[in-house]
């Protein structure tokens, strides 16, 4: 496989080829407990980038500096800094986002995104691509949230945003924005999604 | 809220069935996941983690009220409670390795992934969220583990148990998990309102 | 010549999945026929989109994934009836459509079709309704006629009013028993469920354990924590529940011990959550989590067969 070595590739790379949500299926809790609308998704989407970026460039800095046998509570240490600062901007210039969220904000901490771009690319890249990734993966899990959390506002809600857009006729099916539908939800549109990708593969082989 | 047996069997029917971690908080679903696909192995798992929620349950309640409040650095919480819990999963690693080299190999890699397991840094944070003294805060991170526990070897039965069955190629795998672990929750609704 | 290969014992039974289906449609006949009478055309309608769609999808879903068609056997026609009677009678009519969508699509064909599903499709989709629509789900609307020489008057079309599980002492067992109660189109007419389980057992379609067992650790658990036993035993679901869909064999134990574990599980968990829970009924969730703890009670009693190596030894 061609190794991405340039800002470009390494970003797009983040966004599809090895999208963390339907490609790699990591960071499922959070995924599931944010797109209960698509104003939290893209919240939690860009909470998660920021911390990404943030300790991808922080721990590709000090790469060289941190002896391997303590490098995941390193990591660690890194990330959670960065979760507690992103904590207190969102508690302070986005109440109603905080509310939202509630647990699942400091629960970034473990999401299995950061701490798996940290141990496979962080730690062995430059500052550079390791920004890269972080913004690719970061843009990746908000463009996944979003879709799902769209899905679901709309079919649990009738409105997109907030805004009413199936209008007064249409019953909402509630069980879209609780617990089963999202597992429900996110599962129906994974596999979806797997089944375009598999055609547009098949096609790009066939057409090789 | 004091300690009676009325108030520990609902406590327990809540975390346990009410509340699931799983089908009702969305807390834990990476192991879920990855480690159900036979009964043995997730009862393992989910037994490694009961061990794991209610220790550091037990250890976070005391870092949070001897040491973070006393010293007013109280929004240290999450950097202090991940590294508690980091910790604790490397000692439990290496006393498994001496002690229990059967479970330590079985389990695998999946035994330091219980560090990144949401549902126990979820379940230390919960224990400061509601204000529970210590008795509670490790029996909620005990019974939410043995929720957790539940959840992991039921899945495992039914992906058993689907192993020859003839799902689409695009939903092999975790999407059609995911389909399943919906349609648990479904039936795990009909708990609603037990343990109040 | 059309020769068919296959491997030894060469039996020839009359059975096969059409006749097991059409057994249980024959056994559900006196069901419908009953609830159609007491709730009107309204009911007829709701049963006949619910029966069309289910067939529909499954003939959607077979075209689309390329498999030969098999709504021939039946078994979409008794899911689309089982969840059209599982419902009441004023619902809107996109509801059992959406809920066929759901039974055939997402907790049958996606798992692989007859067979492989390990939820009872028609219950799940049921669930899935009433954790959507709860109003429209959780009224229960009076018939519009009356069976039998009874002296309750047939209410105004669509009255609703609460299930008889909630006053079970305010109807008459007599009536309970012949379905002049609010509920479900299905569930109302105790003695049309019951003659059509004695079809069953009469062509063994079913055994006795599963219903017997069932109704039986209800009855005697509500007695136990003061209830009414009668009236446990002829309100709500549990009769409809007992008798149809708990002993769908698909996702029922394999052995006759299984069985009987996974009835007594039923009765536990209705008598639970019907006097300790938030749901006024418990049937349908009950079923749902004894189907998902089935295949760990086919681990625990299943014999293992002379000479077959386990996996993980």
């Amino acid at each position: 496989m061609r190794e991405n070595k340039t800002f470009r590739g390494v970003f797009l790379n983040g966004v599809l080829n090895e999208n963390p949500t339907f490609r790699l299926v990591l960071g499922v809790c959070p995924t599931l407990a944010s797109t209960t609308s698509a104003t939290n998704s893209i919240g939690m989407g860009l909470a998660a980038t920021f911390v990404l970026v943030g300790s991808n460039i922080v721990i590709s800095m000090l790469r060289n500096l941190i002896p391997d046998k303590v490098r995941i509570p390193a990591y660690i240490v890194v990330i959670s800094t960065f979760v507690t600062i992103v904590q207190m901007l969102i508690q302070a210039f986005v109440p109603s986002l905080y509310e939202a969220l509630g647990l699942f904000i400091p629960l970034i901490v473990v999401n299995c995104i950061i701490l798996a771009r940290a141990e496979a690319f962080a730690g062995k890249s430059s500052v550079f691509l390791s920004a890269a990734d972080g913004f690719g993966m970061g843009l990746g899990f908000t463009g996944a949230l979003l879709l799902i959390g769209a899905v679901r506002e709309l079919l649990g809600n009738g409105t997109l945003f907030g805004n009413n857009i199936l209008g007064g006729g249409f019953e909402p099916m509630l069980l879209a924005v609780m617990a089963p539908g999202g597992f429900i939800l996110f599962g129906l549109i994974l596999g979806i999604v797997n089944a375009i990708t598999d055609r547009i593969s098949a096609r790009k082989g066939a057409k090789a | 809220m004091e300690f009676t047996l009325t108030n520990f069997l609902l406590f327990m029917v809540n975390c346990v069935l009410t509340n699931n971690f799983i089908f009702s908080r969305y807390l834990g679903c990476c192991p879920f996941l990855g480690v159900s696909s036979k009964v043995e192995t997730a009862a393992g798992m989910g037994i490694a983690v009961t061990f794991v929620m209610g220790l550091a349950s037990l250890f976070t309640y005391a870092v949070y009220h001897y040491i973070l409040v006393p010293l007013q650095i109280s929004y240290l919480i999450t950097i202090s409670f991940i590294l508690v819990i980091a910790a604790l999963v490397q000692f439990v690693e290496m006393f498994l390795k001496k002690s229990m080299p059967s479970l330590y190999n079985a389990l695998g890699i999946y035994l330091p992934l219980i560090t990144t397991n949401c549902a126990v840094l979820g379940v230390t944070i919960l224990n400061i969220d509601n204000k529970y003294n210590m008795l509670w805060s490790v029996l909620n991170g005990v019974f939410g583990a043995l929720g957790f526990l539940l959840a992991i070897v039921l899945m495992a039965g039914v992906r058993e148990r689907l192993e020859s069955s003839n799902i689409p190629k695009a939903f092999k795998g975790f999407p059609i998990s995911l389909v399943i672990a919906g349609l648990m929750s479904v039936a795990f609704l009909g708990f609603a309102g037990l343990g109040n | 010549m059309n020769l068919r290969l296959s491997t030894g014992p060469h039996l020839l039974s009359r059975e096969s999945t059409q006749t097991l289906m059409l057994d249980v449609l024959i056994a559900l006949i006196p069901t419908t026929a009953a609830g159609i009478y007491l709730f009107g055309s309204r009911a007829a309608w709701v049963l006949a989109v619910a029966v069309i769609s289910a067939v529909v999808f499954e003939w959607l879903w077979q075209k689309l994934t390329r498999q030969p068609v098999r709504v021939k056997d039946l078994s979409a026609v008794v899911t689309g009836l089982i969840l059209g009677l599982n419902l009441p009678a004023q619902a809107p009519l996109w509801m059992p459509v959406i809920g066929s969508l759901i039974a055939i699509v997402l907790v049958k064909q996606l798992f692989g079709g007859i067979g492989h599903n390990f939820l009872n499709p028609a219950l799940l989709a049921r669930g899935i309704l009433l954790a959507s629509w709860p109003a429209h789900m959780s009224v229960y609307y009076l018939p519009t006629r009356v069976l039998g020489a009874t002296s309750v008057a047939p209410a105004a079309d669509m009255t609703s009013a609460a299930t008889a599980l909630l006053r079970p002492s305010g109807f008459a067992p007599y009536d309970l028993l012949m379905g002049n109660i609010p509920g479900t189109i299905g569930e109302v007419s105790k003695i049309a469920i019951l003659i059509g389980l004695l079809y069953m057992l009469f062509v063994g379609t079913v055994t006795w354990h599963v219903p017997v067992v069932f109704a039986g650790t209800t009855v005697l658990l509500t007695w136990i924590l003061g209830g009414d036993p009668l009236a446990s035993l002829l309100s709500g679901g549990l009769l409809f529940g007992a008798v149809f869909m708990a002993t769908d064999y698909v996702t029922n134990p394999m052995t006759k011990r299984g069985q009987v574990v996974f009835a007594a599980g039923c009765g536990l968990i209705v008598t639970v959550i019907r006097l300790y829970g938030s749901y006024p009924e418990g049937v349908t969730f009950a079923i749902l989590l004894m189907n998902i703890l089935t295949p760990l009670i086919d681990r625990l009693t299943v014999r293992r067969i002379y000479g077959m190596v386990k996996k993980h030894a």
